[in-house]
Formats: C-alpha cells, structure tokens, sequence
C-alpha cells in the first residue's frame, strides 16, 4: 500500500493543513497527566477513554470494570440461533492498552463528587479531575413478581451478554420439537428497542430448520415496539405471521401481555389483568430497567431511575465534573442502543478534553443505527442523524429500511449489518 | 447551564467571538461519528462497508450529494447524508481526506486476480490511474477497497441502478461484451488482491 494516493494524500494535506494547526494551536500551560476515570469498559466507557486518549496523549484514562472481557450485546441474539459463537461477541482490552489507557479489573463501589474520587472493591480510592460514569443498564426485578438475580440463573434475562447467553441457547437446543418459548419484553425506556423482537425473530429462525412445530410468543409490556411494521413484515414473509400455523406470536399489553410475575417452579410467566398464565419450556423475561446500581447509588439519577446530563458535554446536571454516557444517561430522542452509546462517548470525550485544555466545546454531533437481523439474507434498519436544539436532542434526519426493499437489499443489509459489528468493535476496542 | 454561560461570555468579550466561529462545523466530531460503519478514521474492518479515508476532497463532497439526492442508490446512506449541511459535508471531506488509506486485509482468487490485472489495464486505467491506486478526477480508490462492496457497486452500474460517467459506462459495456459478466469478478478480485 505503500504509494496508494501518495499524489492524493499530498494535496489533500495542503488543503487541511488550515484546520488542522488551528485545531492543535494554542497550547495553553496547564498541568500534566491530568486524570480521567472511567467507570465501566463497555461500549460507552471503552469508546470514551480511546476517544480522549486519540485527542490528547498527555490526559491520564484509567478504566474500572468488573469483568475481564466485555461481551456484546449486540448480535448476541445470532449465539442463541446457533449462526455465530460466543466468543466471537467476547472482546478484551489490550487494544486499548495500545492507546495508552490503564484498565482496572474491579468492583467500583462508591464515588464521591465532593472529594473528587471513587471507591472500589479490591484496589482501594482512584482520585479524578474528570469521572466518566458508564455502568449501563440494571435489572429491575422488583417489578416481576418472583423473579431475581438466582432466578435468573435459569429463568434467563440475558439482557447482559455472557452466560446468560449461553445458558439460553442451551435451553432451546434442549427443547422438544413442538416446544414453546416466551419472552417477556419489556416497558419503555429499556436497552435496545427492537432487541426483543430481533430475539424472537432469531429464535423463530432456529426452530424453523430444526424444531419446526415449535413457537416464539412475546408478552409485551407495551401497546407497540420499534420497527413493528418490518418486524411483523419479515414474520409474515418467513415465520407465517398472522395464520393459525405461525411461528411467532405476539401479545400487547391490552392483549393480557404484560408480565408481572414467574412461577419458576412451573416455568410460567404470569401476566395481565386476569394473571394469565403461560407455560413455556423456555422462558426468557426481560425485566423493566433502570441505570446503573453505581449511577443510582452515587445519586446521579433522577425519578425516572435513569440519569439527566447536559447533552452538549454529557456531563450530570446533579453532580460537576461527572459525565454520564451510554444506556445510563438521559439522551432523548436517542435510544439506548449501542450505536448511540459509541456516539455519546466520543461527544463526552471531545467535551472532557475541551475542558481540560480550557477550550470551548465544539458544535456536537450524534448519529445512532439499530440493525435488526431476522431471518436469513435479511438484514432491516433505523437510523438517525441528530443534532443539538436548545438542550434537547433531535433528530434531523434518518427513517427505516423501505418496506418493499428487494431481496438483494435486505441481503446487502445483512452484510452490512456483519460490517457495522466489525467497525464498531474494533472502533471501541480496537 | 451552559445556555447561560455562553451569552454572559459573549457580552463580556465584546462579542469578539463571533457566532459563526463558535458554531463551525467540526470535522473530526461529525466524521467520528461515521466510524461505527466505515471504522476509526474512515478505514473500515470489512467485511462489506467500504473505507472512505484518503478520498480527495471533491470525491467525497459528491459522493455525499448524490446519496443526498437519491441519483445514487443506497441501503442506509441516503437516510444519513440527508443530515447534514454543505458546510459540513465540506469539514467532514477535509477530516477524512487527511486521513491515510489502508487496503483491506482480504482473500481473492489469485487466478481471477491474474485476469482483473489486464482488464484493468485495457478498460479501466485511463480513469482510476496507478492501478486504481490514485483517486483521480473523483474516480475514487478501487485498489484494496472491500470485494463486497466493488462487487455490490458492480452489480449496479451493470444493472444501470448506480448512474456511471458515459465512458466508464461505454467501456464497461465493451468490456463485459467481449469477456462476460465474469471479468467483473475478474477485476473485484485484482483489486482485492492489492495490499
Ligand atoms: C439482545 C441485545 C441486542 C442488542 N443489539 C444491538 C444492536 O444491534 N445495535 C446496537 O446499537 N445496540 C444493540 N444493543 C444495545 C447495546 O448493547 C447497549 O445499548 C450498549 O451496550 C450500551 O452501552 P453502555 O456502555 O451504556 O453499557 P454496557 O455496554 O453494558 O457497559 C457497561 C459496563 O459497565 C460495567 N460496570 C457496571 N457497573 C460497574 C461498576 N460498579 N464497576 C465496574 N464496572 C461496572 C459492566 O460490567 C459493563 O461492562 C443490544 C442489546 C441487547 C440486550
Ligand atoms: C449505519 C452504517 C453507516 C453509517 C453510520 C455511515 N455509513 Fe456511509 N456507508 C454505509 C453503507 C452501507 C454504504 C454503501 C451504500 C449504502 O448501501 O448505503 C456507505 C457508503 C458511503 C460512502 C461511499 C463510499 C464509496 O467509495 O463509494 C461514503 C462517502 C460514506 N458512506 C460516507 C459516510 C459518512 C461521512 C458517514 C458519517 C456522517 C457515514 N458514511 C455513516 C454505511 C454507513
Ligand atoms: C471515463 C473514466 C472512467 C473509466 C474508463 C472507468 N471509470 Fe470507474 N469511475 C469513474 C468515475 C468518475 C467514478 C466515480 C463516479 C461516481 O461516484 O458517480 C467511477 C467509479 C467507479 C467505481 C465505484 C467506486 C466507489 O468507491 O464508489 C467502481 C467500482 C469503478 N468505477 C470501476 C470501474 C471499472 C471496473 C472500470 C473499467 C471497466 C472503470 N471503472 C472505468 C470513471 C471511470
């Protein structure tokens, strides 16, 4: 590659040159080794501390996650229909290492915005001129009667990727044909909006090449979910959506959907006003979400149990000098999906390193895409292109897949659904 | 609370600092956000999702307009572009024009390769000089691009759905005459096979 657009690269250098000394101009005197820290090396946090170290090698990131590896959520739904491993959803964090970022494997169990500093469970205080707070979403199971962390362990959420994951898949390989699978799919706002119905859509796959008798109902706990018309489009097309036969049935919350209880003993979920019971051979509950625990602990929160920023700078109305990103934080009209998270973090990070350098917050910009992959060669989408207005964020641009998209389209989709998990993990990990 | 900041700041600099300096489009912050499709500076990790670094700066502005104004097909690009002003088109081109090319680390078929070299050579070089190596007069970089992606723009200038320059189309049209459609696999191989 060594001459590819040498001629090219040259004219291209004398035309940015202008921007570039600009962007890199006056080096106002500060002290050195300023410090970032981290809390969560997901896809918000791990973005967030290679973003900051790319636009200022001198700045100090240090991340604190509990889990050795990250797994990801996104196409973790392709593991349960047996197309792709779990390792290949499991990344690491020496990429990182090579950016200059120190990653703590730990427990951050307390932060304290006053002394500027937080508490983990093994490795004792971290002091901070900036925190970035990214823990993600947690589960509230309070909300489904006899649901909880130990249930879980066998009445999966698998909202988290990993074991769960694996679990879950075990189970449907497990399953008789003729076997029934329910999903519980959550109220709004949860992480990733068409993932319930992605799931459901990658389960109906599996069964139908190999326990074709088989069924996926969803109870939802809504009246309406996220790409409905291409979701139950596709369900028509492959899954005999709408006839007596079909693979994949779907209940609304006015339809008795809305799960409020599980008999775990009897692998039942119970939902509606009447207590409807449904026995599964496989059952899978999503539960309501809030951010969090360590958001929530460290009163970063308001009401709504998620966490209210400037979204300008992402950093938390409630406490100076912490920044919330990812599914924790307050970005509407975002959704909490993993795009978003990537986009929010580089926001973050150019905002982090503006302060620290004393400079002025550029203009923000934040894009999101949610693909959703239903069947095989074929790939839906939403996307979006958002720009700040006042202190709100909205939407300028985007829409979804056409619903009469060709064939060769939804396979393109699909590829470049495969190309977009590619580029983002390698652009948050890599 | 920065609402507030921002004006008492102005009023107090005597409006030295100008709106339009403060809010000019930023091309590292609006190219960064692409990188979850194209990768971290525009070099993408495949498999389909093409790189778009290295492009010079006309090549790109138009490529972004013609998503825009739909003359140009696409799955996901059309509702994206569709975001953004001319000024920030004109950032985002400068930001990732400055950004090095990486050929994509790839199989082909080294038989096909072989054959894709001659054609090239014949039907294709006048335009995507140095081996389709040099973005020349907005021909943009074949060397190294994904095959999926070549393949997939192949497809459409053939099927006419991508509109191509006349003589890129003419030679095209020449070219598949006499070999097939089979030397357009020819050709996204030799590309492919470049590093
Ligand atoms: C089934 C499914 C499919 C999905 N598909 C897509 C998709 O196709 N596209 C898309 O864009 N999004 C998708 N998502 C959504 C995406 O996974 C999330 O939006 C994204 O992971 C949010 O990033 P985050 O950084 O906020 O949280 P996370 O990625 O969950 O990261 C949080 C990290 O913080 C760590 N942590 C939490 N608390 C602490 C603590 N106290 N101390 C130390 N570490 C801590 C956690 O271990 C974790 O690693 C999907 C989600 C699911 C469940
Ligand atoms: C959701 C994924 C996604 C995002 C986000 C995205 N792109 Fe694309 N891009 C694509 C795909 C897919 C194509 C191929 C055309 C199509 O089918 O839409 C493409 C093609 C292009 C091309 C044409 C390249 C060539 O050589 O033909 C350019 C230029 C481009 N994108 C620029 C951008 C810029 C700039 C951004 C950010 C503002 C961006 N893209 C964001 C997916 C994306
Ligand atoms: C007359 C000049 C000319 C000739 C000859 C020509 N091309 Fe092109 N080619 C162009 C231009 C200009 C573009 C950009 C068009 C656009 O973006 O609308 C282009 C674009 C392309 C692209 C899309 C690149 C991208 O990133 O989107 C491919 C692939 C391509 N040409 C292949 C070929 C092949 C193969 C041949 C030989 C059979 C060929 N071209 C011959 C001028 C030419």
């Amino acid at each position: 590659m060594s001459n590819i657009t040498r001629r090219g690269f040259l004219k291209a250098s004398a035309a940015t040159a202008a921007a570039v000394s600009m962007a890199g101009a006056p080096h106002v005197a500060r002290a050195a080794g300023q410090k970032v820290v981290i809390v969560g090396g997901g896809t918000a946090g791990a973005t967030a501390a290679k973003y900051i170290r790319m636009a200022d090698a001198s700045v100090e990131v240090t991340i604190i996650e509990k889990n050795a590896s990250y797994h990801t959520c996104y196409l973790s739904n392709e593991v349960l229909s047996g197309d792709r491993t779990i390792e290949s959803i499991e990344f690491g964090y020496d990429g990182l290492k090579a950016h200059g970022v120190t990653t703590v494997i730990d427990e951050v169990t307390g932060i304290d915005p006053a002394a500027k500093k937080v508490t983990t469970k093994a490795n004792g205080d971290f002091a901070y001129d900036r925190l970035v707070v990214a823990p993600g979403v947690s589960l509230k199971y309070d909300t489904v009667d006899g649901y909880d962390a130990t249930v879980a362990e066998t009445i999966t959420h698998a909202w988290k990727a990993g074991s769960q994951t694996v679990t879950l898949r075990k189970q449907l390989e497990a399953m008789k044909d003729g076997g029934t699978v329910a999903i519980a799919a959550p109220p709004n706002p949860f992480r990733c909006p068409p993932g319930p119905y992605e799931r459901a859509s990658q389960i109906a796959m599996y069964l139908k090449r190999h326990k074709p008798k088989s069924k996926v109902i969803i109870l939802d706990s809504k009246e309406k979910f996220s790409k409905q018309g291409l979701f139950t489009n596709a369900w028509t097309e492959l899954y005999g959506y709408g006839t007596d036969n079909s693979m994949i049935e779907w209940r609304a919350k006015s339809a008795e959907g809305n799960v409020t209880g599980v008999d775990a003993a009897n692998n039942t979920a119970i939902s509606g006003e009447m207590g409807t019971e449904t026995k599964a051979d496989v059952l899978n509950i999503i539960p309501a979400q809030q951010a969090g625990a360590i958001a929530v602990a460290a009163d970063l929160v308001d009401d709504s149990g998620w966490c209210p920023v400037d979204k300008k700078t992402f950093e938390s109305t409630k406490h100076k000098d912490v920044y919330v990103i990812g599914d924790a934080c307050i970005a509407t009209s975002m959704p909490k999906s993993g795009y978003a998270a990537n986009s929010q973090a580089k926001v973050c990070a150019t905002a982090i390193v503006a302060s620290l350098q004393g400079k002025e917050m550029v203009v923000p910009s934040y894009v999101n895409t949610c693909y959703s992959i239903v069947g095989e060669d074929y790939g839906i989408s939403v996307a979006a292109v958002y720009r700040l207005e006042g202190d709100s964020i909205k939407k300028v641009s985007g829409g979804l897949t056409p619903k009469d998209a060709s064939a060769e389209q939804r396979k393109r989709e699909k590829m470049y659904a495969y190309s977009w998990f590619a580029n983002i993990t390698s652009d948050i990990f890599g | 609370m920065k609402k507030a900041v921002i004006p008492a700041l102005l009023l107090v600099a005597g409006l030295s600092v100008s709106l339009s300096s403060a809010q000019a489009a930023d091309g590292a912050m609006l190219g960064n956000t692409c990188a979850g499709c194209h990768g971290t500076n525009g070099v993408s990790s495949g498999p389909a999702s093409p790189t778009i670094s290295a492009l010079e700066k006309d090549t790109f502005v138009d490529m972004m307009n013609s998503f825009k104004s739909g003359d140009r097909p696409s799955t996901i690009m059309k509702r994206i572009a569709d975001g953004y002003t001319d000024e920030e088109i004109a950032a985002m081109a400068d930001f990732f024009a400055s950004k090095p090319y990486k050929a994509a680390d790839q199989k082909f078929d080294a038989d096909k390769a072989a054959a894709g070299k001659k054609l090239h050579k014949d039907y294709c070089e006048k335009c995507h000089e140095e081996n389709g190596t040099f973005d020349s007069d907005g021909s943009a970089i074949l060397a190294g691009q994904w095959k999926t992606y070549l393949d997939y723009n192949l497809a459409d200038f053939q099927a006419g759905d991508r509109p191509s320059p006349k003589k890129m189309a003419k030679k095209m049209k020449k070219m598949v005459g006499k070999h097939g459609v089979g030397s357009l696999e020819d050709l996204s191989n030799y590309y492919a096979s470049q590093k």
